[in-house]
């Protein structure tokens, strides 16, 4: 047994010759919930492959729960417990069957797998839609299946890759309130793929990456901290004739959306009142905030993390 | 390998294959309705075949095409159980398969397993209900004398042939993305391969066509279970192998399709992961 649930040494690959990962290095702490965080094309899909099994380690060294992932696959596929973002429950069968298929598969049986999917249905509130066929289900209901499907043989490590993307609000709560009580209480170790800034601020330790590249790692706390200064958003009544004064008066360039512009700054309490003084009733609010995870990646990659997941440049 | 893992994967086939009831509908229908309806049409057409001089009836044609309409039967059940490889795919289910601990050959050999106990069902029932027709007036008199032993030796025979026609199924299917590409296989090679086996005309004995029938592995397949239908053994002609021969070469494609579809399943690649 090693200090680490999963090191990942010079780590590379390529779809042909276009490079998805670069000479990545990583360690995740064994009941770590660990959050990839980069954009579309940031390498973090092709990494969740590689940790999953699913493709072939082309070069560099992938150890997961002690086992090298290169040469020593079924061991590795024992500990993980798998959740693709596209669903991997079969819509045909119901809640029931495809626990106990996923089990079998697993190598559960007899009272052992009956008892183990009792025991699931009830933690994940599954247990009166257990002979509901799954393709009734709705997509909350769906990524809980999943996600009871995920943990059945107690895996040591649980990737999940997207969970919540098309969930709902409230939907995305309960399964990450679900999650949270499942793996803590067991010392389960998370990596979860995501774009969302609440899932990512929701993780112990994050990796973010970008074009295949390790551009930081921390706990979400550390890498706000990284950047100096603050958040300060202006919203504004004529943005468009408003924008130089602001710049001048400040010193840099700010980012406009809409009639709002957003700039990091180090000393508030002076430039607000610069602000105020010289725009008036120009402005409509102010707002200062901790720097985000998406400043942190804006700053260190000059790109956003948008919602969905697209970088722009 | 890892048995209780293809059991359950072969029983989630099975479950699912009872809730799409119209592929029993695909799967049995059309092949009866060709075998009433061509049994009709070219009843007058067709000669009896060399092989059958020494029996003590006519070999009418719905007779003659009996076996090959079981073997239809068996070749649609293995295409519709492979193509299923191609919906797990896009859904998703089969990436969760993937990445869990079970061997490569486990999942070759659930959609095997779970094609051949759908085949042998289904071509048995046309076997024991097809030669009933007659009694209704629908089909020509078929005379055909099941025994105790003829009964069991067509079920080993449906196995093997459900077994080899759902391993090429499967080589078929698993490197492929949309089930369109399938069916266009299906129309270009194993449609015609059935054609090409004597299921649905006697090869004569001399010239390219007796050659390409001579060339084709289910050729035996078909023979073989010609074979079984007559109490009398039958003579072997250049149309009509042995039985021997029939099991030598049927136990061998399904052999070597099996073993090669799980060579191409443990191939990891990117394809896996799209």
């Amino acid at each position: 047994m090693t200090d680490f649930a999963v090191i990942a040494d010079s780590l590379c690959y390529s779809y042909g010759h276009n490079v998805a990962l670069e000479g990545l290095d990583f360690t995740v702490s064994h009941g770590c919930m660990f959050g990839l965080l980069g954009p579309n094309g940031s390498g973090k899909t092709t990494l969740f492959r590689l940790l999953s099994t699913l493709v072939p380690i082309q070069a560099g060294k992938l150890t997961v729960c002690g086992f090298d992932v290169a040469s020593n696959q079924a061991h590795v596929r024992r500990h993980l417990g798998v959740t693709f973002q596209s669903p991997a429950v079969d819509v045909r069968l119901t809640v029931r069957e495809n626990l106990k298929c996923h089990g079998n598969v697993y190598g559960i049986s007899g009272a052992a797998l009956n008892g183990r999917v009792g025991e699931l249905l009830e933690q994940f509130h599954l247990s009166d839609r257990a002979s509901t066929l799954v393709g009734q289900l709705s997509g909350g209901l769906k990524r809980r299946v999943e996600l009871a499907k995920g943990l059945m043989h107690r895996p040591r490590i649980l990737l999940l890759d997207e969970p919540t993307s098309g969930l709902d609000p409230r939907a995305r709560q309960e399964f990450w309130d679900l999650l949270q009580t499942q793996v803590r209480s067991h010392g389960t170790t998370v990596i979860v793929a995501t774009h969302l800034m609440p899932e990512a601020e929701l993780c112990d330790q994050l990796l973010l990456l970008d074009r295949g590249h390790r551009i930081a790692t921390g706990s979400p706390f550390e890498l706000q901290s990284k950047l100096a200064g603050e958040r300060l958003t202006l919203r504004l009544r004529d943005a468009d004739a408003t924008q130089s004064i602001v710049d001048e008066l400040l010193q840099c360039k700010t980012v406009r959306d809409a009639n709002r512009l957003t700039v990091r700054v180090n000393q508030p309490a002076e430039q607000i009142a610069k602000l105020i003084s010289r725009l008036g009733d120009q402005m409509i609010g102010l707002e200062l905030t901790r720097p985000s995870l998406e400043d942190v990646f804006l700053e260190l990659t000059g790109r956003c993390l948008d919602s969905e997941g697209n970088d722009h440049e | 390998m890892n048995s209780s893992a293809v059991w359950a994967l072969t029983k989630r086939e099975l479950i699912r294959f009872l809730r799409q009831r119209t592929r029993v509908i695909g799967a049995v229908g059309q092949p009866l309705i060709f075998w009433i309806l061509f049994g009709a049409g070219l009843r007058t057409s067709f000669k009896s075949p060399s092989w059958a001089s020494q029996l003590s009836h006519e070999v009418t044609y719905q007779e003659y095409f009996l076996p090959g309409v079981a073997t239809l039967i068996v070749l649609f059940t293995a295409i519709f159980s492979t193509i299923s490889i191609i919906e797990d795919r896009r859904e998703g289910f089969l990436q969760g398969i993937l990445v869990a601990p079970v061997s490569r050959l486990s999942i070759v050999l659930s959609k095997v397993t779970a094609g051949t106990i759908l085949a042998i069902l289904q071509a048995g029932l046309f076997l024991i209900i097809g030669p009933l027709l007659a009694t209704i007036g629908v089909g020509a008199s078929v005379d055909v004398s099941w025994t105790a032993t003829s009964i069991v030796m067509a079920a080993i025979f449906l196995m093997l042939i459900a077994a080899e026609l759902t391993a090429l199924g499967f080589i078929i299917a698993w490197p492929m993305n949309s089930t369109q590409g399938f069916h266009a296989i299906m129309s270009i090679f194993l449609m015609p391969m059935w054609l090409v086996s004597g299921a649905f005309f006697p090869g004569g004995d001399s010239g390219w066509l007796f050659w390409l029938i001579r060339a084709n592995p289910l050729t035996y397949g078909v023979a073989g279970l010609r074979r079984l239908l007559y109490a009398e053994p039958l003579p072997v002609t250049p149309e009509l192998p042995s039985m021997t021969m029939c099991l030598l070469v049927t136990i061998l494609a399904t052999a070597v399709l099996t073993f090669a579809s799980a060579r191409m399943v443990s191939r990891s690649s990117v394809h896996n992961a799209a």
